[in-house]
């Protein structure tokens, strides 16, 4: 790989990844059966090269914001490259959310540019809010022939020669804006370095490396933190492949594996968990005494790689479940929300280690991850190169506040301080996380200490956030909490959310207000929704300015209401 | 591969979608109308969605994008997200 102390910048080092392995496949891009795309590094510095030279003649130069909101397909990562190149900040946005809440982070990021999808695009500008959209220069990916693109311009149409102006940056310079949180109330954009970044890449690399001819498979958007990592900085900086998948459908993914022979794929617990499914389904539907054979297998790989990963002699022991996997795979990482246990041990128990970690969008993705020396499935591994992580106030056993410091820290919420003074004492970020170092130097965890869920598919969920969607509820005041929260359970599975309603003095909830709750719920995307309601027949406490003090309603809930009476939608 | 032959009225496409449901999924179709959110009533998540949205691709003989599933979760909205493909 690139030696990248070398490199002040994502753009620098992009760059001369591009230079040091031209003819290397960098990029594959497939959806369902089709193969769309297939680029070498040089190909792809020349698409490149017209979007940066696009973007600079439209005023782009150092600092300048452009966001991208696209699901993970090349031109994701074209454009981000030509954004680095001409100095610009990214500002990668879920293409997940609604065209409201994208309003909302593209004006809170300042973003001057914008690139998206044509389906996305169409859904923006029929959006209330679109007016309010600042963004001066638009490229819209995909659109077919003839169709209104409300002032922005084609990306295919890009073809100019010129060669764009490559931008230096510094190492303590802004790489990314990063929403970790905060379409319904207070954005949360975690400001990621250069440093951050290219610190970041090394500390993994140096566990999971990757280099000319491993083939890294993208189905999670490179928006989310750990593919923009291992799915794009990671594999280009060490002259690797990434196949893109435009599909989530398990039958393609299946066949992406075998098609194009993966080395390493990273997806979160709820894909982890399909594919688990279906493996003990195809295990459980042979015949008897093949079952047995194969479980007989599976018990002699658990022994056999009890110290560490031994994947020629799990390949060589269960060559048919490796077959269905290309028989190239050597990891899954997987990341972004609780994997249990006993889906970890599945897997590694078949010779398919999952490189299982922790970590926040605030931390610059990972701070501890297994390194199979040997494999744990009780715990989130251990820190990273160059990540000190501290447990504060532990109790008599040994469980406290996780606290974690490195050169990954993002720098700053975006615009502020007064949150980024809570997240980061004294150069020590506060994920939030309850937490122990075991005697082995592994963190285990033991759920959160703050009001925030994260579901299985790696969305982080705050319930403030929620809020806003039942503004106006005809109720006295409501507040929505975190279950867990409420209720610390020292658990990681279970995370829900629930709205506690104060109804006007003496009147009961009636069916039209449940039903009012119901339909606002509806609304929200799925993973969004509340579980079930709570009522409490009491004022909360306020602040001077009328705030509701969350800390000490959760208290005297806690006190007085046990979960149970919490009411199911 | 060949769009679906006969012109559905959107009421027929969401009566359809509710067949292909309770068939993939199991359950009575009496128990299912067109207003219920299908991750609550059949208690899926997005992945199992996805392969319902296989399944009604099959059966429309048309092709669905992933992301037309984005921001969906009654049946009458996925119903007209599939007759606008007809």
């Amino acid at each position: 790989m690139l030696d990248l102390r070398q490199y002040n910048s994502l753009g620098d080092a992009l760059r001369a990844a591009l230079e040091r392995w031209p003819a290397e496949v960098c990029l594959i891009e497939a959806d369902r059966e089709r193969e769309n795309l297939r680029l070498t590094y040089r190909q792809f510095k020349e698409l490149a090269q017209p979007i940066a030279r696009a973007m600079q003649d439209g005023g782009l130069a150092n600092g300048t914001r452009a966001a991208i909101i696209m699901t993970n397909q090349s031109k994701w990562l074209i454009s981000a490259y030509a954004a680095f190149f001409g100095g610009g900040v990214l500002v990668p946005i879920d293409y997940k959310l609604t065209a409201a809440e994208q309003i909302k982070l593209l004006q809170h990021s300042k973003a001057e540019f914008l690139i998206v999808e044509y389906h996305l695009w169409r859904a923006i500008t029929q959006a209330e809010r679109f007016t309010d959209l600042r963004a001066h220069t638009i490229l819209v990916s995909e659109a077919p022939k003839g169709a209104d693109l409300s002032g922005a311009k084609r990306w295919e149409e890009f073809k100019d020669s010129r060669a764009p102006v490559f931008v230096p940056r510094e190492r303590q310079d802004p790489a990314c804006i990063v929403y970790s949180s905060g379409t319904g109330g207070r954005p949360k954009g975690c400001v990621l370095t250069h440093e951050n970044y290219l610190e970041q890449c090394i500390a993994l690399t140096s566990m999971y490396p990757f280099w000319p001819g491993v083939r890294y498979l993208s189905i999670l958007p490179t928006n989310h933190a750990i593919d923009f990592m291992v799915g794009f900085i990671g594999p280009f900086t060490c002259g690797a492949t990434v196949v893109h998948l435009r599909t989530l459908r398990p039958e393609y993914i299946r066949e992406a594996f075998t098609k194009y022979h993966i080395t390493y794929m990273a997806l979160v617990p709820m894909v982890l968990k399909n594919l688990e499914k279906g493996l003990r389904q195809r295990f459980a539907d042979l015949p008897r005494g093949k079952r047995t054979v194969l479980n007989s297998l599976i018990g002699a790989n658990r022994v056999l790689t009890r110290s560490r990963p031994r994947l020629k002699l799990s390949r060589a022991l269960l060559p048919q479940v490796h077959k269905a996997f290309g028989g190239q795979l050597r990891a899954f990482f997987v990341g972004g929300a609780f994997t249990e246990p006993a889906t970890l041990q599945f897997f590694y128990d078949l010779g398919i280690p999952v490189g299982n970690g922790y970590g926040c969008t605030e931390a610059g993705t990972a701070i501890t991850l297994n390194d199979f020396r040997p494999f744990r499935a009780d715990t989130v591994g251990k820190p990273l190169p160059g990540m000190e992580v501290k447990i504060v106030n532990p109790d008599s056993e040994g469980i406290g506040e996780v606290a974690v410091r490195s050169k990954t820290l993002m720098s700053q919420y975006l615009d502020d301080p007064e949150m980024t003074a809570e997240t980061i004492v004294n150069g020590w970020l506060i994920p939030g996380d309850l937490g122990r170092i075991d005697s082995a130097g592994h963190l285990q965890l033991f759920g959160r200490k703050k009001n925030m869920i994260v579901t299985e598919e790696g969305k982080n969920i705050y319930p403030e956030d929620i809020e806003t969607y039942f503004d106006g509820l005809p109720v006295k005041e409501f507040c929505v909490f975190a279950a867990n929260y409420l209720w610390p359970a020292r658990t990681m599975v279970g995370e829900q959310l629930v709205l506690v309603v104060h109804p006007e003095s003496m009147q009961p909830i009636t069916a039209e207000i449940v039903a009012n709750i119901t339909e606002r719920n509806r609304r929200l995307l799925n993973y969004k929704r509340i579980s079930g309601y709570l009522i409490w027949d009491r004022d909360f406490p306020v602040t001077a300015s009328m705030k509701i003090k969350r800390f000490e309603l959760a208290e005297q809930i806690r006190g007085q209401a046990e979960r149970s009476t919490v009411v199911p939608l | 591969m060949a769009k679906y032959e006969e012109m559905s009225t959107i009421q027929e496409t969401t009566n359809e979608v509710l067949g292909l449901a309770a068939e993939h999924f199991k359950v009575p179709r009496e128990e299912l109308t067109p207003d219920d959110d299908f991750f609550k009533k059949l208690g899926i998540n997005s992945l199992q969605a996805l392969d319902l949205l296989t399944r009604i691709e099959q059966h429309f003989r048309i092709e669905l994008p992933d992301y037309e599933l984005q921001g969906v979760s009654d049946f009458r909205t996925l119903a007209e997200r599939i007759q606008k493909r007809l």
